[in-house]
Protein backbone atom coordinates (compact mmCIF):
# COMPACT_ATOMS: atom_id res chain seq x y z
CA UNK A 1 0.00 0.00 0.00
CA UNK A 2 1.36 3.44 -0.37
CA UNK A 3 1.03 6.84 0.81
CA UNK A 4 -0.78 9.69 -0.32
CA UNK A 5 1.21 13.01 -0.19
CA UNK A 6 -0.06 16.72 -0.60
CA UNK A 7 2.04 19.72 -1.33
CA UNK A 8 0.15 23.46 -0.91
CA UNK A 9 1.48 26.51 -1.52
CA UNK A 10 5.27 27.34 -2.55
CA UNK A 11 6.22 23.67 -2.25
CA UNK A 12 2.83 23.08 -4.76
CA UNK A 13 4.22 25.48 -7.31
CA UNK A 14 7.96 24.00 -6.58
CA UNK A 15 7.21 20.66 -6.60
CA UNK A 16 5.12 21.35 -10.07
CA UNK A 17 2.70 18.92 -8.48
CA UNK A 18 0.06 19.31 -6.10
CA UNK A 19 -0.17 15.25 -4.75
CA UNK A 20 1.21 12.10 -5.55
CA UNK A 21 1.15 8.47 -4.36
CA UNK A 22 4.31 7.50 -3.03
CA UNK A 23 5.53 4.03 -2.50
CA UNK A 24 7.73 4.28 1.08
CA UNK A 25 10.40 2.08 1.13
CA UNK A 26 11.22 -0.01 4.44
CA UNK A 27 13.55 2.66 5.74
CA UNK A 28 10.61 4.98 5.58
CA UNK A 29 8.86 5.32 9.92
CA UNK A 30 8.20 8.54 10.33
CA UNK A 31 8.08 11.96 8.90
CA UNK A 32 12.10 12.55 8.86
CA UNK A 33 12.80 9.85 6.71
CA UNK A 34 9.87 10.05 4.32
CA UNK A 35 10.84 13.70 4.11
CA UNK A 36 14.32 12.12 3.21
CA UNK A 37 13.40 9.57 0.74
CA UNK A 38 11.39 12.29 -1.31
CA UNK A 39 14.33 14.55 -1.78
CA UNK A 40 16.78 11.58 -2.50
CA UNK A 41 14.77 11.30 -6.05
CA UNK A 42 16.21 14.73 -7.26
CA UNK A 43 15.08 17.55 -9.12
CA UNK A 44 12.41 19.35 -7.81
CA UNK A 45 12.04 16.99 -4.75
CA UNK A 46 15.18 17.65 -4.00
CA UNK A 47 14.75 21.24 -4.30
CA UNK A 48 11.59 21.75 -2.47
CA UNK A 49 12.25 19.47 0.57
CA UNK A 50 15.83 20.23 0.76
CA UNK A 51 17.17 20.08 4.69
CA UNK A 52 17.29 23.19 6.02
CA UNK A 53 14.10 24.30 4.29
CA UNK A 54 11.03 26.07 6.40
CA UNK A 55 9.11 22.60 5.82
CA UNK A 56 5.89 21.80 7.93
CA UNK A 57 4.18 18.83 7.87
CA UNK A 58 1.11 17.03 8.79
CA UNK A 59 -0.16 13.59 9.16
CA UNK A 60 -3.60 12.56 8.84
CA UNK A 61 -4.43 16.10 8.53
CA UNK A 62 -3.26 16.77 12.14
CA UNK A 63 -0.07 18.85 12.26
CA UNK A 64 2.92 16.16 12.90
CA UNK A 65 6.76 16.33 14.24
CA UNK A 66 9.89 15.15 12.25
CA UNK A 67 9.29 11.87 14.84
CA UNK A 68 5.87 11.83 13.84
CA UNK A 69 5.23 7.95 12.44
CA UNK A 70 4.20 7.38 9.29
CA UNK A 71 3.18 4.46 7.89
CA UNK A 72 0.95 3.17 4.31
CA UNK A 73 -2.22 4.04 3.66
CA UNK A 74 -1.65 7.55 5.38
CA UNK A 75 -2.62 11.72 4.12
CA UNK A 76 0.79 13.34 4.81
CA UNK A 77 1.12 16.64 3.77
CA UNK A 78 4.09 19.13 3.54
CA UNK A 79 3.97 22.82 3.15
CA UNK A 80 5.15 26.18 4.22
CA UNK A 81 4.68 27.69 7.62
CA UNK A 82 1.18 29.14 7.73
CA UNK A 83 0.18 33.14 7.26
CA UNK A 84 -3.60 32.88 7.31
CA UNK A 85 -5.31 35.37 9.76
CA UNK B 1 -19.00 26.12 17.74
CA UNK B 2 -19.27 26.95 14.13
CA UNK B 3 -16.12 26.85 12.02
CA UNK B 4 -16.69 27.86 8.73
CA UNK B 5 -14.40 28.56 5.60
CA UNK B 6 -15.59 30.12 2.50
CA UNK B 7 -15.03 32.00 -0.66
CA UNK B 8 -17.74 34.66 -0.36
CA UNK B 9 -17.89 37.81 2.19
CA UNK B 10 -19.59 37.75 5.45
CA UNK B 11 -21.94 40.53 7.44
CA UNK B 12 -20.80 40.95 11.10
CA UNK B 13 -23.79 42.47 12.17
CA UNK B 14 -26.12 39.31 10.93
CA UNK B 15 -23.48 36.50 11.89
CA UNK B 16 -23.17 38.09 15.35
CA UNK B 17 -27.20 38.53 16.08
CA UNK B 18 -27.32 34.56 14.35
CA UNK B 19 -24.54 33.61 16.54
CA UNK B 20 -26.19 34.65 20.02
CA UNK B 21 -29.48 33.06 19.00
CA UNK B 22 -30.96 35.83 21.37
CA UNK B 23 -29.31 33.64 24.49
CA UNK B 24 -29.94 35.75 27.25
CA UNK B 25 -26.92 33.96 29.31
CA UNK B 26 -24.55 35.85 27.17
CA UNK B 27 -23.48 39.54 28.97
CA UNK B 28 -20.22 40.10 26.60
CA UNK B 29 -19.27 39.73 22.84
CA UNK B 30 -15.99 40.07 21.81
CA UNK B 31 -15.13 40.02 17.93
CA UNK B 32 -12.05 40.26 15.44
CA UNK B 33 -11.92 41.20 12.02
CA UNK B 34 -8.75 40.61 9.62
CA UNK B 35 -8.58 43.02 6.88
CA UNK B 36 -6.80 43.35 3.77
CA UNK B 37 -4.20 45.87 3.62
CA UNK B 38 -2.59 47.52 0.68
CA UNK B 39 0.82 47.78 1.94
CA UNK B 40 3.35 45.25 2.94
CA UNK B 41 6.89 44.73 3.75
CA UNK B 42 7.14 48.03 2.06
CA UNK B 43 5.55 47.02 -1.10
CA UNK B 44 2.04 47.86 -2.66
CA UNK B 45 -0.23 45.19 -2.33
CA UNK B 46 -2.66 45.13 -5.58
CA UNK B 47 -4.42 41.71 -3.83
CA UNK B 48 -3.85 38.19 -2.95
CA UNK B 49 -5.00 34.93 -2.86
CA UNK B 50 -5.49 32.96 0.10
CA UNK B 51 -5.13 28.97 -0.30
CA UNK B 52 -6.02 26.63 2.50
CA UNK B 53 -6.08 22.73 2.67
CA UNK B 54 -9.50 21.58 2.81
CA UNK B 55 -10.06 19.47 5.38
CA UNK B 56 -7.53 19.60 7.59
CA UNK B 57 -8.13 23.41 8.15
CA UNK B 58 -11.81 23.00 8.85
CA UNK B 59 -10.34 20.18 11.63
CA UNK B 60 -7.51 22.35 13.02
CA UNK B 61 -10.03 25.46 13.49
CA UNK B 62 -12.79 23.23 15.36
CA UNK B 63 -9.42 21.96 17.65
CA UNK B 64 -8.04 25.42 18.35
CA UNK B 65 -12.42 26.59 19.66
CA UNK B 66 -11.87 23.64 21.53
CA UNK B 67 -8.87 24.38 23.39
CA UNK B 68 -10.33 27.69 23.96
CA UNK B 69 -12.88 26.53 25.54
CA UNK B 70 -11.55 24.30 27.57
CA UNK B 71 -9.14 26.96 28.50
CA UNK B 72 -11.50 29.81 29.38
CA UNK B 73 -15.33 29.83 30.64
CA UNK B 74 -17.03 30.91 27.26
CA UNK B 75 -20.14 30.11 26.23
CA UNK B 76 -19.29 29.88 22.74
CA UNK B 77 -16.98 31.08 19.59
CA UNK B 78 -17.48 31.44 15.77
CA UNK B 79 -14.54 31.62 13.23
CA UNK B 80 -14.81 32.22 9.68
CA UNK B 81 -12.12 31.95 6.97
CA UNK B 82 -12.44 33.37 3.91
CA UNK B 83 -10.11 31.93 0.66
CA UNK B 84 -9.67 32.61 -2.89
CA UNK B 85 -9.14 36.13 -4.54
CA UNK B 86 -9.09 39.14 -2.03
CA UNK B 87 -8.19 42.28 -2.59
CA UNK B 88 -7.42 45.63 -0.15
CA UNK B 89 -10.36 46.85 1.85
CA UNK B 90 -11.58 43.26 2.10
CA UNK B 91 -12.28 40.73 5.17
CA UNK B 92 -10.22 37.97 5.59
CA UNK B 93 -10.79 36.39 9.08
CA UNK B 94 -13.93 36.95 11.92
CA UNK B 95 -13.77 35.05 15.19
CA UNK B 96 -16.70 35.81 17.49
CA UNK B 97 -16.64 34.83 21.15
CA UNK B 98 -19.57 34.64 23.65
CA UNK B 99 -19.20 34.57 27.02
CA UNK B 100 -21.09 35.81 30.51
CA UNK B 101 -18.44 38.32 30.82
CA UNK B 102 -15.68 40.07 29.11
CA UNK B 103 -12.63 39.30 30.19
CA UNK B 104 -13.03 35.44 29.08
CA UNK B 105 -14.76 36.73 25.92
CA UNK B 106 -11.41 39.28 25.26
CA UNK B 107 -8.87 36.38 26.20
CA UNK B 108 -10.44 33.58 24.04
CA UNK B 109 -10.75 35.63 21.09
CA UNK B 110 -7.19 36.48 21.22
CA UNK B 111 -5.99 33.17 21.84
CA UNK B 112 -8.11 31.50 19.16
CA UNK B 113 -6.25 34.47 16.53
CA UNK B 114 -2.73 33.78 17.63
CA UNK B 115 -3.39 29.94 17.27
CA UNK B 116 -5.67 30.55 14.15
CA UNK B 117 -2.53 32.51 12.49
CA UNK B 118 0.32 29.52 13.63
CA UNK B 119 -1.42 26.55 13.22
CA UNK B 120 -4.30 26.89 11.04
CA UNK B 121 -3.42 25.68 7.11
CA UNK B 122 -3.75 29.26 5.32
CA UNK B 123 -1.16 30.68 2.97
CA UNK B 124 -1.52 34.08 1.37
CA UNK B 125 0.07 34.93 -1.82
CA UNK B 126 0.16 38.72 -2.36
CA UNK B 127 0.36 40.78 -5.85
CA UNK B 128 2.62 43.10 -6.08
CA UNK B 129 4.46 45.75 -9.05
CA UNK B 130 7.27 43.25 -8.68
CA UNK B 131 4.98 40.39 -9.54
CA UNK B 132 3.14 38.00 -6.91
CA UNK B 133 5.06 36.42 -3.77
CA UNK B 134 4.57 34.09 -1.10
CA UNK B 135 3.82 36.10 2.10
CA UNK B 136 6.42 34.78 4.79
CA UNK B 137 5.46 33.87 8.17
CA UNK B 138 6.37 36.36 11.29
CA UNK B 139 8.70 35.51 14.23
CA UNK B 140 6.34 37.70 16.09
CA UNK B 141 3.43 35.52 15.07
CA UNK B 142 4.98 32.57 16.98
CA UNK B 143 6.28 34.63 19.87
CA UNK B 144 1.91 35.56 20.15
CA UNK B 145 1.14 31.73 20.10
CA UNK B 146 4.00 31.16 22.55
CA UNK B 147 2.73 33.18 25.06
CA UNK B 148 0.00 31.35 26.01
CA UNK B 149 1.48 28.20 26.51
CA UNK B 150 1.42 26.68 30.09
CA UNK B 151 -1.48 29.98 31.09
CA UNK B 152 -4.59 27.83 32.60
CA UNK B 153 -7.06 30.65 33.22
CA UNK B 154 -10.21 28.95 33.85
Amino acid sequence: MSIRILYFARLREEMGIAQEMFEPPAAVSDVKSLRAQLAARGGASAVALAPGKAVRCSVNQDIARENTPVKAGDEIAFFPPVTGG
Amino acid sequence: MAVRVQREDFDIGAEIAAFRRADPGIGAIASFIGLVRDLNEGDAVAGMTLEHYPGMTEKALAGIVAEAKGRWDIIDALVIHRVGELKPLDQIVLVVVTGAHRGAAFAACEFIMDYLKTQAPFWKKEQTAQGARWVEARASDDQAAERWSGSQSK
